[in-house]
């Protein structure tokens, strides 16, 4: 597995932590490029989301929810255009970059779900969800966190194609085919942001329960006493 | 790395890999007021651009069977100021200038003369919503041969009734779909849909698609965009 191990030895107390490096240092800028890109893409989308709150016909118009204003960026449709036009090129090149660095790094077997992880959601999700007895760990994700992972990055990837289905369903009208239609595109972007969103409540969920060191890996790339260090 | 370090040296590893993610910092000028403006109009130019680059000229929109049409009168009526502008449609004339041979004051009827297409396509609003329309007219390309247009020129540009103007780029302007729409619904068009003649554009979105036309420019530079672009919003807006 991709983590290099390494045993810190306390100048004091002359104790050992053990550590591991899980975050190379593009997946780390990858991940803080793509949280401030989303942040952005959401709150621009919500605002131009207000602009037409409905997925029904414009005569007669039903608004499905009048979105807050102070929960959207851009402060009008024009503005959350400028917004959400300028910044789905960083959060594209991100992703891009990203999927790149994996394939060539080979840093994908840390995070991919492959069929030999599907044995061990269950058992991870009992015990998160359910009380159930901690499956031993053997790597940095567990097989539930790889399913995680790997739904966020193919709901990035749908993220967007949707999103090109309604910004270029004349150029990409083949996209907009696929899913349904135009008019249906627009729902399905609309339901990748909330399946994105979901992830992420559930994400910040994790990170606040498994507590200092395991954040602070997403900055140095480096876990002090990960759970499943060799012994 | 070392199967063993120090904590002073392991603190040392980690703040260069910390440091490694500064560039990052560098979208914090998004968040500075006197920047904020350029960033975004710079971001929405690339955007055009690439849209410009993705434009395909003899790609066609997707048309409609006429079941698949929306009601005519659920084909909403939008403008910025008013649902009539009072034009005297037998004293129109569209007024034809710049890079052009035959400039001069164009009847309806020297519109009408030309071949008539008739399509059903989307109209979609950057606001969200889409109807899908019938809509008849001349091709645009006919009538820029018509009044022997420069068509190496970079824009075609309309002024309206109400004041509205927009701009439409050569290729744009030259798509086989892009008409000089007279009818919708096989019907001459109605005051609210921009009677006598409006654009027809099913490669770019609604806004661009100017009605109650009053005058039409050829150009090779433009002092103003349109009347939604001068306020922030795309200008080449292509579908």
């Amino acid at each position: 597995m991709p983590e290099t191990f390494t045993e810190i030895e306390s100048a004091k107390t002359g104790a050992l932590t053990p550590a591991a490096y899980e975050h190379p240092w593009p997946v780390r800028f990858c991940h803080w490029l793509n949280a401030i890109s989303l942040f952005v893409m959401v709150g621009s989308g919500l605002q131009i989301f207000r602009a037409f709150p409905s997925f029904g016909a414009k005569i007669p118009q039903k608004d499905l929810v009048n979105w807050p204003k102070s929960l959207a960026l851009g402060g009008w449709l024009g503005g959350a255009l400028q917004w959400h036009l300028t910044f789905m090129w960083i959060y594209i090149g991100t992703g891009f970059f990203y999927l790149a660095y994996e394939i060539v790094t080979r840093n994908y077997r840390q995070v991919l779900l492959l069929p030999r992880d599907l044995r061990g959601v269950w058992p991870m999700a009992r015990h998160y969800f359910f009380f159930g007895p901690k499956p031993p760990l053997t790597e940095a994700y567990n097989p539930l966190q790889k399913l995680a992972y790997t739904s966020a990055i193919v709901l990035g990837g749908l993220s967007v194609l949707t999103g090109f289905a309604i910004w270029k369903p004349v150029q990409f009208a083949w996209l907009a085919w696929l899913m349904g239609g135009f008019h249906l595109a627009r729902v399905w972007h609309f339901a990748v942001m909330w399946a994105i969103l979901f992830f992420l409540f559930g994400h910040l969920v994790m990170v606040v329960l498994h507590g200092w060191n395991n954040f602070v890996s997403m900055l140095t790339g480096w876990k002090k006493d990960p759970d499943y260090a060799p012994h | 790395m070392e199967p063993r370090i120090t904590d002073r040296k392991f603190s040392k590893v980690s703040r260069r890999e910390l440091l490694k993610l500064s560039p990052v910092v560098v979208l914090g000028a998004f968040a500075i007021p006197k920047l904020q403006d350029k960033l975004l109009a710079t971001g929405l130019r690339f955007s055009d651009w690439a849209s410009a680059a993705m434009f395909r000229r003899g790609h066609l929109a997707p048309t409609f069977a006429d079941a698949r049409l929306t009601p005519f009168d659920r084909f909403p009526i939008n403008d910025y100021d008013v649902d009539d502008p009072g034009i005297d449609l037998d004293k129109w004339t569209l007024t034809v200038g710049g890079a052009v041979q035959k400039p001069g004051a164009y009847t309806l009827a020297k519109v009408q003369a030309l071949p008539r297409f008739r399509q059903n396509t989307r109209h979609v609003c950057v606001e969200g919503w889409d109807v899908i329309g019938r809509f008849g007219g001349a091709r645009l390309s006919d009538f820029l041969k018509l009044i022997g247009a420069d068509l190496t020129a970079r824009f075609v540009t309309v002024q309206c009734a109400d004041d509205y103007y927009e701009s439409l780029d050569m290729p744009t302007a030259l798509h086989p779909q892009t008409l000089l729409c007279y009818e919708m619904y096989d019907q001459p068009l109605t005051a609210g849909h921009g009677a006598p003649l409006r654009l027809n554009i099913p490669t770019k979105i609604g806004y661009k698609q100017a009605k109650w036309l009053t005058d039409l420019k050829v150009t090779h530079v433009l002092d103003r965009e349109g009347y939604w672009e001068d306020q922030g919003y795309s200008s080449f807006y292509g579908l």
